[in-house]
């Protein structure tokens, strides 16, 4: 269980954090969502100690992540899936699923869960040999989550995986994303797309300018009155 | 007709001589997109060790300790004089190459004196055979073949093993090679610590072609072979490869005919036509990334 209290993060004289608490229990599927800039990317690139925090805590299986380095924290079951996707362009495919289990050393593993993110996504598969450049922002899509994968997380966090891509596309994302979560895995997703991430959603946090304002179950926050005005249209 | 296969063959070395310098520049650009202004220097260090290590060990210690104490130089000169500045402007980093470099020279001339240190001879490359009638030093014929193996090693290395996938990795996307797990600071070391291994290498091959060595002996090998990296594409090892070769071959060929003396304005004056013209270099990264 992932359990961030009272997490304060600023940079650039800003406040993007003010304080935020929130739970990430194990095998649910837990939603941020809220608006540009509140605070959604900071809190995962915290996480991940990509961005150090100011003050607070970060607790995963009761260990504090604050102040260990990346490849510690990623080694500890923690992967992401980044912002805008951030496949390695100019190598393959399947070199690009390799490195996603860069800190494991069981090779024969290694191939067989290279063939696992192949029956996730069967798009990857015929494009193996292909520089992960060539693919469209869908597949690329798909790469950067079977990526993630590779590491074996225990949590997997992404960051805004619909971004720019076409609703059906959209839509097989998000139900890999609940069949992922089917096989085990903690889902941390941020989506501006909140109709999506709440229908699937155990658990969800409305964050507004560094503050969590609201918190409940998916199919509660969907039916929420505030959040149906802010986040999905009146007529959502 | 000999005159002509001696000009090429003394090129051909040359080329390879820059080479395994401009390897070191084009690596450290792709990683950390720096101009390593020291590396010449530590080029001449290198040569510099190995003046005064053979005045007191035989040849077959000096040569490997040359090696061992210039890759030691480039890890501990990029752990204090650049890992420091990993968050700071691009500019700052340069200024501080800068800075090791005129160190570097400094220290040099203190310790040697400013006065010209006697290279050693290195029985074995320092030998003259004959090829197609042209007398020439072994180290002519050693240093093509040598940078070949080098450098089809170190291709291997960049594209089949873990560590060339992370060296890959984090020339495109440092964020995103941390995500991965991958250290970056240690994939940083070992790329200067490749850099100054090739730039050692490069040293005493090119040194036994001279009687001396100088404080400043690194200066102008270094940027030839700058020159070089930038016009086969600053980044790319193939590029920094052939570019180095044309620059070693032009060179030898000016330095062969009656406009010898403008060996070096050749040299620039190619500098500045590429990036005028084709600034990416012969093999230079074109941008295909999409969004």
């Amino acid at each position: 269980m992932l359990k961030i209290e009272n997490l304060h993060v600023s940079y650039g004289g800003i406040q993007a954090l003010r304080g935020i608490s929130l739970e990430v229990p194990d095998g649910k599927i837990v939603t941020l969502i809220g608006a540009n800039g509140a605070g959604k990317s900071t809190t995962l690139r915290t996480i991940t100690g990509l961005v150090k925090a100011s003050s607070g805590s970060i607790q995963w299986n009761g260990e504090e992540l604050l102040g260990k380095s990346i490849d510690k924290i990623v080694g500890s079951g923690i992967a992401m899936s980044p912002e805008g996707r951030r496949v390695f362009a100019d190598m393959s495919v399947v070199e690009n699923l390799r490195i996603g289990a860069y800190l494991r050393t069981d090779k024969a593993e290694i191939e067989k869960d290279v063939q696992w993110v192949y029956s996730l996504f069967p798009r990857l598969e015929e494009r193996s040999w292909q520089l992960a450049g060539t693919l469209s922002g869908g597949e690329q899509q798909m790469l950067a989550v079977g990526r993630a994968l590779m590491s074996r997380p225990k949590l997997m966090m992404l960051d805004e995986p619909s971004l720019g891509l076409a609703p059906l596309v959209v839509q097989d994302i998000f139900s890999i994303i609940r069949e992922i979560n089917k096989q085990g895995v903690t889902v941390l997703l941020i989506e501006q797309n909140a109709n999506m991430a709440l229908k699937i959603a155990d658990l969800a946090y409305v964050l507004e300018t560094g503050n969590i304002t609201m918190s409940g179950t998916g199919a509660e926050l969907l039916a929420d009155e505030k959040v149906r005005e802010a986040y999905l249209g009146k007529n959502g | 007709m000999q005159y002509a296969i001696s000009i090429l063959l003394s090129g051909v070395s040359l080329g390879g001589q820059y080479a395994l310098i401009a390897i070191g520049y084009t690596m450290v650009y792709g990683i950390l997109r720096l101009i390593n202004f020291a590396h010449g220097d530590v080029f001449m260090v290198a040569g510099l060790m190995m003046v005064y290590l053979t005045a007191s060990l035989p040849l077959a210690a000096s040569i490997p300790l040359v090696l061992v104490l210039t890759v030691l130089l480039g890890f501990i000169i990029e752990r204090a004089a650049y890992k420091p500045l990993r968050e700071a402007p691009r500019m700052s980093v340069m200024i501080s190459a800068i800075g090791v470099s005129y160190l570097l020279q400094n220290l040099a001339t203190y310790v040697t004196g400013g006065l010209p240190k006697m290279y050693p001879e290195i029985p074995g490359i320092s030998n003259t055979i004959t090829i197609a009638g042209v007398p020439t030093k072994v180290v002519t014929v050693v240093t093509p073949v040598l940078v070949l193996v080098l450098v089809l090693a170190l291709t291997q290395l960049i594209h089949h093993t873990k560590v060339g996938m992370a060296m890959r990795a984090v020339a495109k996307d440092f964020e995103t090679a941390q995500l991965m797990g991958i250290k970056i600071n240690a994939v940083i070391s070992v790329t200067f610590i490749i850099g100054s291994f090739l730039a050692a290498v490069g040293s005493v091959l090119y040194f036994t072609n001279y009687q001396s060595i100088v404080p400043l002996s690194g200066a102008l090998p270094g940027l030839r072979a700058f020159v070089a990296a930038v016009f086969g594409g600053i980044g790319s090892i193939p590029g920094a490869v052939v570019g180095a070769f044309i620059i070693g071959i032009s060179e030898s060929v000016i330095k062969g005919s009656s406009w010898s003396i403008f060996s070096d304005a050749f040299t620039f004056a190619l500098l500045i036509i590429i990036l005028v013209v084709k600034p990416t270099g012969l093999f230079g990264e074109k941008v295909t990334d999409k969004v």
